[in-house]
């Protein structure tokens, strides 16, 4: 049987980690990844420091904390920035799964179809890293290296998410496509941040899941975007040629043409759906 | 580490690593089991908790992380010494509980809503119960009582003679809601030694084992081959072929080699890689294709050409019939592996007493067990006592042997009670499967639409072992014409093995699969002639009085006509809906289909018995001695309901002795729909036995009204009433039994291969999202002639539970060993998937039967997924011939359409 810390506080928490500590957090992927067998590694339980969890505004934006969980974040009052991240959580497994699940161990997991990461890609989110020894800053983007894989080093912790705010008001939306209602991981899934001024895209970030490694964001389709009315016709807009970023594979849950069809679809619904 | 916390509004404490799950910790060490665990992964639900109000999956919680919080379980809802909560109460009324190992994680679910919005919407109900399986019910009763909660419907017990067609409340639900019943988990003493076993990481392969002293020498015993005395079984008496552990040789992934049995945390920590075993694998034969290929090795040494069984119906000419025939189709259609995907795995335990041995596991077949352990442990059957424990869905699954052996044999050579308790994915990888089938058929009709000729070829995969493929290679070629009056049919259909799982029991024994290819045909017949495919189907139905393709007349109780009829206004409105949606444009269509079924209640030409008895004591006790197994699915109920008119007392005065092989005489297995109608009969005889007895005793007619207080019993014949002391009269015990009448089929399949049969007609309207090929189902009308509903309530329960069955088989459901071993990746429907499925009950009483019941627990699911492939037909144009039609399938199969249309 290995070690279990469960520390208040942050220092603690880093002081730990100068040795190997498995983090846990909601344990809605650790447990699952441990099925009969017996635990064994040291484990770091983070869920009870308080400085990790809840959103808070800030002069830049917003900060949600590592350890906020998705029913957390779905009642956070937050502007319709959120909408596609609040769509997203509404989406990770069923009810039990959101009152435990975290934002950072979503992200931490690095799954090829964790449903968080779209919608932060979207939002442009940085991850906030903590060392003994001070903390450190990357886009989402640059910290989702591989399939479960992470730029995080043993000895951080990500301690929260920062979502800068948007020069314009911006309006957001998420869209999963899965093989059954509830509790099911994503065939593909797309969100988006449009930022909207004078009733034409401002500024248009989109980010596509489970059709590729890690989620990416489709700087084509983005461009494509900007300039466009307001309206239901943006879905229009979406391009097949726009998706080259994806490199969508065949599994149990869809062959890889159908994935970059679907993609498409979820697309140009997505679109017209958040300008609805 | 020791951690205090409130349970239940009461201060508790616990000790112990605090990594350990919160599950593992209430049931293991703080005694409330009525907190589930189904997989240990977040998948099933069954485990869900409040956590400071909150619904949580409780095996996903570290106790580290329970300090200070507070947790709520099923214990904790009822408000005071039996005094059930609403929502208990509520779910108890609706029949929302079946086999009830769902029931306290939906209750929690519900818990944390209901709390907050008393009344909530359809919606709500469903965002919240979203995270919980049920496997039973289809969740609309469920939903029902959540949504209720705060309008309870008034529940009324039946009068003396009143039971039978009433809804009267499950016999064992108020220990179903409650959390109370004891599942094959649940009454697990304290001082048991644990069985973990290691299985084949192959799907063929030779193996040879290494010195075991270092591992024998961590634990008590790791068992093998050689101790198990006699190793093999099977559910044939001629064909025992599956071993309890490989010797040498593995023929499916998931196999059972070596049994390590000690401490639990001892078991737990030894990894299989540290397990000396060194494979020769070998490459694996998959699918038909591959097991009858001309070269093929062999998976049984003495199967030659990998062949299991072959065997079919012949009547009249159907060569020279289709020759005549107007209109002709055919197709191909294939199914997968299905997993039953009971939320109870596999599980019990077992100690020595004497020279005799106790096994108290979840199963469904309580005397089949008992012989079959004898066998192999070399004992008498009567050194074998099964005791039956609540039993958290079996569909098939638990006719087949899974924990008791090891459990047996280990305790039994250990002196120690011993248990055994599967992990989700080892239940998915031992256990049986649906067969995956090969359906090749033709029908041809004459102008009028009248079916003249049919022939269909049906392969089956039995996988690696036989287990039930027999009956299903038996029952497929009767059912195989569809439930319709054919002049000339020729049926056809061999099993055979490979390294697949062993395909054994499901729900229907092959016959929905077969379903799916005859109801096809009705489709394209009915569209080539321009005929509603409903009328033609009506046109066709057998009715009492015709011949069926075995010779068999048909003298009563076929209403699929009267089904038909009624679900003609539905059929009708919905076209014309439809119709109107479809005009709207958008990238959804609707669609409707029907699909239509008859079933062989019992088994196939072979003597299944049933032996019930009714006793009333001298202090006035009157108990039913049941051996017929509740999986779920109502026979508990509908078996006092039956007795208590029988012996015209009410059904609330008896109490239930069930399944233990000791108290209880063999009423056979619980399968092939079979315990209604033949059980049934036998505790209508039992009932109908001791009232004679009773009024024998008090010199009185048949019409006497009796009635029971205490140990007097008194007999009213018109205005003499006697009273009969049963202190001194007593005790006295009626007996029934029932077998239903068949005869052996010939070589060319005729015969009479069962007294009766369940006819149904189910309609399907869906929604396809043509765009990404996804598939709602949004209603299902379901007509079903049971002969005589003994309680509606319960034969809605099953049709639901069997159309949500359907639903997956079509949609979404598809075992690959080595990748959907788990709930997760193996798609079973949610309460989200499920529409509102409407029951129609026809009653076109069997006078066999007990009250002209027939069965109900297959015929459910057999018409769903025919009805819903043929909505997507009527939607698209897109036939399916692969099952389950994943959203990709659908897709590309509708592009290819396009394709070829251009
Ligand atoms: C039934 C079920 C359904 C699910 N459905 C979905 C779904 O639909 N969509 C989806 O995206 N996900 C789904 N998940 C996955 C999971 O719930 C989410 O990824 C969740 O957000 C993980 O958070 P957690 O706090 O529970 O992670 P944990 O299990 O506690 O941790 C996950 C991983 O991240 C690491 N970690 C966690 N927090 C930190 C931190 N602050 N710093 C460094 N490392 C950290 C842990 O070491 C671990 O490796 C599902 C899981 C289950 C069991
Ligand atoms: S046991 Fe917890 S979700 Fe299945
Ligand atoms: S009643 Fe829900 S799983 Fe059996």
């Amino acid at each position: 049987m290995g070690d279990y810390l469960r520390p208040r506080g942050l220092e603690e928490a880093l002081q730990a980690l100068t040795r190997p500590f498995t983090v846990l957090a909601g344990g809605t992927d650790f447990y699952p990844a441990r099925v009969g067998r017996a635990v064994t590694e040291d484990v770091l339980d983070i869920a009870g420091i308080a400085a990790l969890r809840g959103i808070s505004e800030t002069e830049v934006g917003w900060r949600l904390g590592a350890t906020t969980t998705w029913s957390e974040l779905v009642e956070a009052p937050l502007p319709p920035l959120f909408d596609g991240l609040k769509q997203a959580a509404r989406e990770v497994g069923g009810r039990q799964i959101q009152n435990s699940g975290t934002i950072a161990g979503n992200v931490c997991n690095a799954s090829p179809a964790a449903d968080g990461v779209p919608p932060l890609l979207a939002l442009e989110a940085e991850v906030e890293l903590a060392h003994r020894d001070g903390t450190r800053r990357l886009p989402l983007a640059s910290f989702i290296t591989g399939v479960r894989r992470t730029a995080r080093q043993p000895a951080e912790l990500v301690v929260a998410l920062h979502v800068p705010r948007p020069r314009a008001e911006a309006r957001s939306a998420f869209l999963k496509l899965g093989a059954r209602r509830y509790l099911v991981i994503s065939i593909a899934m797309a969100s988006v941040v449009l930022e909207v001024a004078e009733g034409k895209v401002a500024a248009a970030r989109v980010a596509v899941g489970a059709c590729s490694p890690v989620a990416q964001r489709l700087p084509l389709l983005e461009r494509a975007l900007i300039g466009a009315s307001f309206d239901a016709t943006l879905g229009e807009r979406a391009e097949p040629s726009h998706l080259a970023p994806l490199s969508p594979i065949d599994d149990i849950r869809g062959s890889a043409a159908y994935r970059g069809d679907a993609a498409l679809a979820v697309l140009r619904r997505l679109l017209s759906k958040v300008a609805a | 580490m020791k951690l205090e916390f409130t349970l239940n509004g009461r201060a508790a404490s616990w000790d112990g690593a605090p990594v350990t799950r919160l599950a593992a910790a209430l049931r293991d060490d703080l005694g409330v089991t009525g907190t589930k665990t189904g997989c240990d992964a977040g998948d099933c639900g069954a485990c869900t908790v409040l956590l400071d109000g909150r619904q949580v999956c409780s095996c996903l919680v570290a106790m580290g992380q329970i300090e200070g919080r507070s947790v709520e379980t099923v214990e904790g809802l009822e408000t005071g010494p039996d005094a059930m909560a609403a929502l208990q109460q509520s779910f108890l009324d609706h029949g929302a509980a079946q086999c009830g190992i769902c029931t306290p994680g939906m209750l929690m679910a519900a818990q944390e809503l209901v709390r907050r919005n008393s009344k909530p919407s359809r919606a709500e109900v469903e965002d919240a119960l979203g995270g919980v399986l049920c496997r039973c019910t289809g969740y609309g009763k469920i939903v029902d009582a959540v949504m209720d909660v705060v309008s309870p419907a008034p529940a009324s017990a039946p009068v003396a003679g009143g039971a039978v067609g009433s809804r009267i409340v499950r016999v064992d639900g108020p220990a179903k809601v409650t959390g109370r019943d004891v599942f094959g988990a649940d009454g697990i003493p304290t001082d048991v030694l644990w069985i973990r076993v290691v299985r084949s990481p192959h799907a063929r392969a030779h193996f040879e084992l290494g010195d075991l002293e270092p591992l024998r020498r961590r634990l008590t015993a790791v068992l093998t081959a050689a101790d198990v005395p006699f190793n093999g079984y099977g559910i044939y008496p001629d064909i025992k072929d599956q071993p309890v552990l490989a010797d040498g040789h593995v023929r499916y992934r998931g196999e059972a080699v070596v049994a390590l049995v000690g401490e639990r945390a001892a078991v737990l920590a030894i990894r299989d890689d540290e397990v000396p075993i060194a494979w020769r694998p070998e490459p694996p034969i998959f699918g038909v294709d591959a097991a009858m290929a001309e070269d093929a090795p062999l998976v049984q040494a003495d199967r030659p050409g990998n062949l299991l069984l072959k065997g079919g119906v012949k009547r009249g000419d159907v060569a020279v019939a289709f020759e005549a025939c107007a209109a002709v189709a055919e197709g191909t259609f294939e199914t997968a592996f299905v997993e039953h995907a009971y939320i109870e795995p596999e599980a019990g335990w077992a100690r020595r007493v004497g020279d005799r041995i106790e096994i108290h596991a979840t199963t469904q077949t309580p005397y089949m067990d008992r012989d079959e352990i004898a066998n192999l442990m070399r004992l008498k059957p009567e050194a074998v006592r099964i005791v039956p424990t609540a039993c958290g869905g079996g569909f098939g699954g638990k006719l087949d042997l899974s924990v008791q052996p090891l459990i047996a044999i280990a305790a039994w050579t250990l002196g120690r009670p011993v248990a055994l308790v599967y992990t989700r994915p080892e239940s998915m990888a031992a256990s049986t499967k649906r067969h995956p089938a090969r359906v090749k058929a033709r029908f041809g009709c004459d102008t009028e639409g009248k079916l003249q000729s049919c022939d269909v070829t049906a392969l089956f995969d039995t996988g690696a072992y036989a287990s039930w493929g027999p009956t299903v290679a038996n029952r497929v070629p009767v059912h195989a014409m569809g439930p319709y009056a054919i002049p000339n049919v020729r049926t056809w259909g061999e099993a055979y093995f490979s390294n697949g799982p062993p395909a054994g029991a499901f729900r229907g024994f092959g016959v929905p699969q077969a379903a799916i290819a005859h109801e096809a045909m009705m489709d394209e017949l009915a569209d080539r002639l321009g005929i509603d495919r409903l009328e033609f189907r009506h046109r066709n139905a057998l009715r009492a009085g015709d011949t069926t393709a075995t010779g068999q007349t048909l003298a009563h109780s076929a209403g699929l006509a009267e089904c038909l009829d009624a679900l003609r206004p539905h059929w009708r409105k919905a076209h014309e809906e439809i119709a109107a949606f479809n005009e709207t444009g958008g990238p959804h269509r609707r669609g409707i289909g029907i699909g239509c079924m008859w079933y062989g209640i019992g088994n196939t030409s072979m003597s299944n018995p049933s032996r019930m008895r009714v006793g009333l004591s001298p202090a006035g006790t009157l108990t039913l001695y049941s051996g017929a197994l509740d999986i779920g699915q109502g026979s508990n109920t509908i078996m006092v309901q039956i007795a208590a008119d029988a012996v015209g007392l009410p059904a609330e005065q008896f109490t239930l002795v069930t399944g233990d092989t000791d108290l209880t005489a063999d009423a056979g297995k619980t399968s092939a729909s079979r315990q209604t109608f033949v059980s049934g009969k036998a505790a209508e005889k039992a009932g109908q036995d001791l009232r004679q007895q009773i009024l024998r005793l008090a010199n009185a007619g048949p019409q006497a009204i009796l009635s029971l207080e205490g140990a007097t019993l008194s007999v009213r014949d018109g205005a003499d009433v006697r009273t009969i002391d049963l202190a001194t009269a007593g005790p006295l015990m009626g007996e029934g039994t029932f077998d239903p009448p068949t005869t052996p089929l010939d070589a060319d399949g005729q015969g009479v291969p069962y007294a009766t049969y369940a006819f149904a007609a189910q309609l399907a309207e869906v929604e396809v999202d043509i765009e990404l090929g996804t598939v709602k189902v949004l209603r299902i009308v379901a007509a079903h002639d049971v002969g005589r509903a003994i309680n509606p309530t319960l034969v809605e329960g099953q049709i639901q539970g069997g159309v949500a069955q359907g639903l997956g088989l079509a949609l979404m459901e598809e075992y690959l060993p080595g990748r959907t071993e788990n709930l997760h990746d193996y798609l079973i429907p949610t309460v989200g998937d499920v529409p509102e499925i409407e029951c129609l009950l026809i009653e076109d009483r069997e006078p066999l039967g007990p009250s002209g019941a027939k069965g109900i627990g297959e015929p459910a699911l057999v018409p769903t997924a025919p009805a819903i492939l043929g909505a997507v037909h009527h939607a698209t144009g897109v036939r399916a011939h692969r099952v389950p039609l994943l959203p990709h399938r659908l897709r590309e199969a509708m592009v290819a359409q396009q394709r070829s249309k251009a």
